[in-house]
């Protein structure tokens, strides 16, 4: 096991290097001075050299680049001067509103997925198996922005149950936290559901057809446990993939969906960099996003081995 | 004169065989419910995109404040907007703007992938190389990179074009990849290398069109998600700028009178999840026909 992580980790540090390097030259190209935009059209030509010069923008592009990738292993991924604020503080300020909603929208995509993909494949060529097909194209094909703005339509126009948009945070009561995250969690969670929810009825088809399957029904053993010990267990590992894989599409997705509900996230962060060409905080937090994605999904590779031993990552070759 | 006949039997079957693979080819494109709904919803959207502009009775730019935030009516489908504007006028010549950037992000990825994937299954080093590129460019949420590609080159079409091009190009790239190294191995491969044949010459005559029939499955879905992203890139007005219709901007309007005026959120939203599904289904329908192996697997 150590091994295989101490693999996965160095066979992470070339793509985190090109990561960076894309990072760093796209907001290389961007045009207009950024010392320019800092201050503004009013500034003189002495305070915009006196900001390029502290900011270290008159030095060569690769000095730049070095420089900001030192920092960056270091923990320091430079200041906002929008925001006043070091942007490794304001990615730590940003980041408990995205990951409430990533893990509400990632619970709300597995409660509801597996069971359905359980229920397809239980009963494969019916009607059931039909419709959880149909709602699993539906998902994937609403993208996630335009689903928001369907729920915000029903749940907050018409019924009035919930909040259009805003943020609260957990200190201010479980439910108040709750309102304003439901709408945006399921519209992040349905296209993963869907996906899930496919990958689960695959699985279980190729499990349930397998003998100890049919031995473990010959024993008498309850349908229930059947499905939930025998099969589902040893069907899990693609499921998990999956899952991992949609942590990437759940990341790209705050982005819109944070905007749209005005939550105070990761991914709102970007977009208002974006906007406001704030390159140190799109720098930071888009290296800080697939930093993790990168780390999840290490963490999803190891959980196969916990999920189902026959996978011994240790004993491979 | 044995050997004429031998030549016009030889004719005859093979017309006969031809006719026989046709029709096969045939049954197989009408059983396959997935491809033929995909292509009705495709077709359609794509002739409004042609000619609806030529039929419609409104200017989609044309403002009219005194009919402002108008509901569905026998005169505006759709309604109208803030500024008075016929949603559904829009709406059509939105199908232009943002179909035609599907199809284009479609075939400038597929030629890009195409290349990216062919050259690294030939040559090792240069594979190692773009693999590690793609993987990069792969780790990346696609949306927070079109983002950034759209922040550093402005807001234009083109430039809409080739940040989602940027993005989807490593998805159709692996897929040609893992398909050329396969046929790279094959006996037929090394016969033309053993004739004398050049590198070139191989790639291109001989790899690269076996390629396509995968190429061609993953470009639609390239299609799908590239609508999907410009929506995305303009409703945060990173995207084509307004006032031009494309169908992120006119939601984007929308999204601001939700309360007022639901009918401009509403089919716009359902006009982009129709041409989803549309190439979802092609996608998965066309997929089953080129390619059966996958399909057998995935289910």
């Amino acid at each position: 096991m150590k091994t295989y992580l101490l693999k996965r980790l160095l066979s992470a540090i070339p793509v985190l290097f090109i990561v960076s390097t894309i990072v760093f030259l796209i907001l290389q190209m961007t045009p207009g001075d950024p010392a320019l935009v800092i201050l503004g059209q009013e500034a003189t030509l002495e305070e915009v050299e006196d900001l390029r010069q502290q900011l270290k923008l008159d030095r060569p592009i690769y000095e730049q680049y070095f420089n900001w990738l030192f920092n960056a292993l270091q923990g320091d991924l430079g200041e906002s001067y929008f925001m006043n604020d070091s942007v490794m503080e304001a990615i730590i300020s940003h980041l408990g509103p995205t990951i409430s909603l990533g893990i509400l929208a990632e619970i709300i995509a597995i409660t509801l997925a597996i069971p359905l993909g359980i229920l397809a494949a239980r009963r494969k060529g019916t009607m059931t198996d039909q419709s959880v097909m149909a709602f699993s194209l539906l998902g994937m094909s609403i993208p996630n922005f335009l689903l928001s703005l369907f729920l915000i339509l029903v749940f907050s126009v018409f019924w009035r149950l919930l909040p259009v948009a805003g943020y609260k945070p957990l200190s201010a009561g479980l439910w108040e936290h709750l309102k304003y995250l439901l709408l945006p969690a399921f519209a992040l969670g349905t296209a993963h559901a869907a996906l899930i929810a496919r990958m689960t009825r695959s699985a279980m088809l190729e499990v349930l057809n397998a003998n100890y399957i049919k031995t473990a029904r010959a024993k008498g053993v309850k349908e229930k446990w059947v499905i939930y010990k025998h099969a589902l267990r040893n069907a899990f590992l693609p499921i998990l993939t999956v899952i991992g894989q949609s942590f990437l599409g759940l990341m790209g997705g705050t982005a819109i969906v944070e905007t749209i509900f005005a939550i105070p996230g990761i991914g709102q962060l970007i977009v208002n960099g974006v906007m406001r060409r704030d390159y140190a905080v799109v720098q930071g937090a888009v290296l800080y996003v697939t930093f993790a994605f990168v780390f999840i999904n290490l963490a999803i590779d190891m959980l196969y081995g916990i999920v189902n031993p026959q996978v011994r990552l240790d004993s491979k070759k | 004169m044995t050997s004429s006949t031998e030549n016009i039997d030889l004719h005859a079957v093979k017309t006969a065989l031809r006719k026989e693979h046709n029709s096969i080819l045939l049954r197989q494109i009408m059983s396959n419910r997935s491809l033929v709904i995909g292509f009705v919803i495709i077709a359609f959207l794509i002739l409004v995109a042609l000619f609806g502009p030529l039929v419609i009775a409104h200017d989609p730019n044309a403002m009219n404040v005194l009919n402002r935030f108008a509901p569905p009516s026998a005169t505006h489908w759709f309604g109208t907007d803030n500024l008075g504007r016929d949603v559904l006028s829009r709406v059509i010549y939105g199908a232009r703007i943002s179909m035609g950037i599907g199809v284009a992000v479609a075939i400038v990825a597929s030629l890009a992938g195409l290349i990216v994937g062919v050259y690294s299954s030939y040559y090792t080093r240069l594979d190692h190389l773009l693999m590690r590129i793609s993987d990069g460019i792969m780790a990346f949420p696609g949306l927070l990179l079109a983002l950034a590609l759209m922040a550093a080159l402005g807001g234009r079409a083109s430039n809409v074009v080739l940040a989602v091009s940027i993005v989807a190009t490593p998805y159709i790239a692996r897929v040609v990849r893992s398909e050329a190294l396969a046929l790279k191995e094959q006996t037929f491969v090394e016969a033309t290398r053993a004739l004398g044949a050049s590198d070139t010459r191989i790639i291109w005559r001989h790899i690269a069109p076996n390629t396509l029939s995968s190429l061609i499955v993953q470009a639609t879905f390239i299609f799908a998600e590239a609508i999907i992203v410009e929506a995305a890139l303009s409703f945060l007005g990173a995207g084509i700028p307004p006032p031009a219709p494309s169908w992120g901007n006119i939601l984007s309007d929308g999204k601001t009178y939700i309360y007022k005026a639901w009918w401009m959120t509403f089919f716009p939203g359902m006009t982009i999840t129709i041409a989803i599904i549309g190439l979802n289904l092609f996608g998965d329908g066309l997929r089953d026909l080129l390619d059966p192996h996958s399909s057998k697997t995935k289910n």
